[in-house]
């Protein structure tokens, strides 16, 4: 069984959009064969060779007192990036030869593509302050090719600072990984936004996607929930306590201010756009129940798509297709996700049993993540954890083990991660990992954080 | 006993009136006897009037004489040769003395002091200007009344249906809106901390509702009624047990000034 799974791992060529699939069928065959299906770890464990990539740090490329700290940053960024990317398999520093290159001549190829670092790739460069300006150079050398081994040859060049120091790390970390990762463009610059009250209040907050630069948006000093940032990255739709009830906000990113969006009364909760950036899905009660509505990203053209008696909310619109819509609802009892059309038609039971929260559309339109408390019940511990669903088949696979509360998954424009929140830690935090549940990172450590939501590039 | 007072003044006046009338009869007689020039024995020395008691001397102040209603002031007095001394409103009082006062509106303080000698009037008048209004308050006995009567709707996990045992909170709390027709409130509904945060407001909306459903039902006009969910986002109580998550498992009414 392991070897049909290499087989079909090998063909996918290291891409995840190709390669999950294999995993949950890996997760069938190790059913079948009566294993634990909850302890199957999918991703990289099954067979797939990711490429040996070494990683130098860069050096110094001038004398100027200030480098030390941005070398180090671009330094610990570019590796974090990297490491985290699941694309390569990073070799550890301490088999690096003692000499290593800071430009192209320097290279000793059998240092590197030999035993122990036995490296195919080789990342290389400097970086430092020169005439006013922090220049960065980097290579990437498919070191097993001597006769041609330049891959990819970079230079950026920027205002001194250490926000610079890591774009550059972020952009060519993204190069690389664009190179080795199959075709699919890096996630180093991309944005995540949260809920967070370390200001006394919970308000809207933006990080970079590995949790530096975390800054605040919002300043409304009321309670401010559910970020979802509009597919172009222009917009930040939310919901927010106001005088009259949960309304939905509208935070316009170029602005740096809330723009008008009209009040529904009721409860609004729950903003989702569609992947062409036009409508949004919401939670709304304004007809009585918390129903699912859509209307166009201005706020007109309210109408709603279901009439159960719900609760229903927490829509997320399938980003590939832009056709279907999966949410909750407590209409049998316990919530459970369920898809329709975008329509209303076509009605579609995903969960069985247990409390099934906060779905999210995959990027590549063929997985809902979701957060669910499977045994829920009098003496079962309760913890809640992350799934991922292949929509066709409604096979699962369990991400979180950890223990503690997870909730609200959302996917890595590059398909590849996840962000969520956890308590395991202690206090409610926001962390990330690769969806086959390996390189947990914990970006927040201040205050409570929450309801992290991914940008779409 | 002012008219006492004059009455005795009248006779002062008359007592002199009479020492007048015999004066000039015994001067008129000297004068016809020295006219006769025939010796006559004089005629025998009035009787000298009785000395009279020193008058009484009275005097009051008030420190400050303007105050804000609630704030008090200090009332001061002094007095001679009286042996009744009273101020208005107070009573009697030592001869000499100051008290403290705090009085609700201006008011003249008017001190009488009576003794052998007379009587003698003083009078020292303090304003009282009165506080600026208080913010206005919605009726308190009906926010309070509100506060002792009503009773919150407890709910089960996950569910939104006013569960047996709550409809007796239900009727009770109807039956007073019913009696204070003039009652306007918010209904909030409230969640226990497990699941999501989304879900949980959801289904505080449906609790909420379900309330104003249920006082509709037993006669309470919804437009009385406004409802709010806070999810879990406004806990009573933080603990991670049955008995806190109850406690956050209800319709709370908040009366709405």
């Amino acid at each position: 069984m392991t070897d049909s799974v290499r087989l079909v791992s090998q063909r996918s060529s290291r891409t995840w959009n190709l390669l999950a699939p294999a995993l949950l069928l890996a997760l069938f065959a190790f059913s079948g064969a009566g294993f634990a299906q909850d302890w199957v770890k999918t991703g990289t464990s099954l067979g797939v060779e990711k490429v040996r990539l070494a990683v130098p740090d860069f050096k110094p490329s001038s004398t100027d007192p200030q480098n030390a700290q941005l070398v180090k940053t671009f330094n610990d960024t570019l590796w974090n990036d990297l490491d985290v990317s699941g694309v390569v398999e990073l070799v550890s520093k301490s088999f690096y030869p003692l000499q290593t290159p800071a430009q192209p001549m320097e290279v000793n190829f059998i240092a590197w593509n030999a035993p122990p670092p036995n490296a195919a790739m080789l990342a290389f460069g400097s970086i430092g302050i020169s005439g006013g300006r922090l220049t960065a150079s980097g290579w990437l050398y498919d070191v097993k090719n001597i006769q041609n081994p330049q891959i990819l040859g970079k230079q950026y060049s920027d205002t001194p600072s250490d926000a610079a120091a890591r774009m550059m790390a972020h952009k060519f970390a993204d190069e690389i990984i664009a190179r080795l990762g199959g075709g699919i463009s890096g996630i180093a610059e991309s944005q995540i936004y949260f809920v967070s009250d370390r200001t006394g209040h919970k308000e809207i907050w933006a990080m970079d996607y590995d949790g530096s630069n975390q800054h605040q948006i919002t300043h409304l000093g009321t309670i401010s929930l559910s970020p979802r940032i509009s597919p172009d990255g222009a917009r930040l739709a939310f919901s927010s306590l106001t005088k009259t009830g949960w309304e939905i906000m509208m935070y316009s990113l170029e602005l740096n201010r809330v723009v008008s969006f009209p009040h529904f009364g009721g409860t609004n909760l729950s903003p989702a756009w569609s992947a062409d950036g036009t409508k949004l899905a919401i939670s709304s009660s304004r007809n009585g129940a918390p129903e699912i509505c859509i209307t166009d990203a201005s706020g007109s053209g309210l109408h709603c798509l279901t009439t159960a008696k719900g609760p229903d909310v927490s829509p997320t619109w399938n980003r590939k297709t832009n056709s279907q819509i999966a949410f909750v609802s407590g209409r049998t009892g316990l919530p459970q996700i369920y898809t329709m059309e975008a329509d209303g038609t076509n009605l579609q039971r995903m969960t069985d049993q247990g409390y099934a929260v906060s779905p999210n559309w995959s990027p590549n339109g063929q997985f809902l993540s979701f957060a669910w408390v499977r045994k829920y019940g009098p003496g079962e511990p309760g913890s809640s954890d992350l799934y991922l669903m292949d929509i066709a088949s409604k096979q699962w696979v369990q991400m979180t083990h950890d223990g503690g509360r997870n909730d609200f998954p959302s996917w890595s424009p590059d398909n590849r991660h996840i962000v969520f929140q956890s308590n395991r830690s202690g206090s409610l935090q926001i962390w990330t990992m690769l969806a086959d549940g390996t390189k947990v990172q914990q970006l927040t450590f201040t205050g409570h954080n929450s309801q992290p939501n991914w940008s779409w590039k | 006993m002012r008219s006492r007072g004059l009455r005795e003044e009248d006779q002062k006046v008359k007592q002199r009136t009479l020492q007048g009338v015999l004066l000039v009869i015994a001067l008129s007689g000297l004068l016809l006897l020295g006219a006769c020039s025939k010796k006559v024995a004089p005629a025998p020395p009035p009787p000298p009037p009785p000395a009279p008691a020193a008058a009484p001397t009275a005097s009051i102040s008030v420190n400050p004489n303007s105050i804000q209603a609630g704030q008090s002031a200090s009332l001061t007095w002094q007095t001679s040769n009286a042996t009744d001394v009273s101020i208005d409103g107070i009573g009697a009082v030592q001869p000499n003395g100051s008290q403290s006062v705090s009085p609700t509106q201006s008011t003249t303080y008017h001190l009488v002091a009576k003794g052998a000698g007379g009587t003698q009037e003083a009078t020292a008048r303090i304003t009282v200007t009165q506080p600026p209004p208080p913010p206005p308050t919605p009726s308190p006995s009906e926010q309070e009344l509100f506060s002792q009567n009503i009773k919150d709707v407890y709910f089960d996990y996950d569910k939104a249906d006013i569960r047996a045992d709550q409809q007796a909170s239900i009727q009770a709390d109807a039956q007073f809106l019913s009696q204070h027709p003039n009652i306007q409130f918010t209904v909030e509904g409230h969640c226990d901390e497990r699941g999501s945060t989304e879900y949980n407001i959801a289904l505080g909306d449906k609790r909420a509702s379900a309330v104003k459903s249920a006082l509709a039902s037993a006669g309470v006009n919804s437009s009385r009624v406004k409802t709010i969910s806070y999810g879990k986002e406004k806990p009573f109580c933080t603990e991670s047990n049955e008995a806190c998550w109850q406690q956050n498992r209800r319709g709370h009414f908040v009366y709405q000034p």
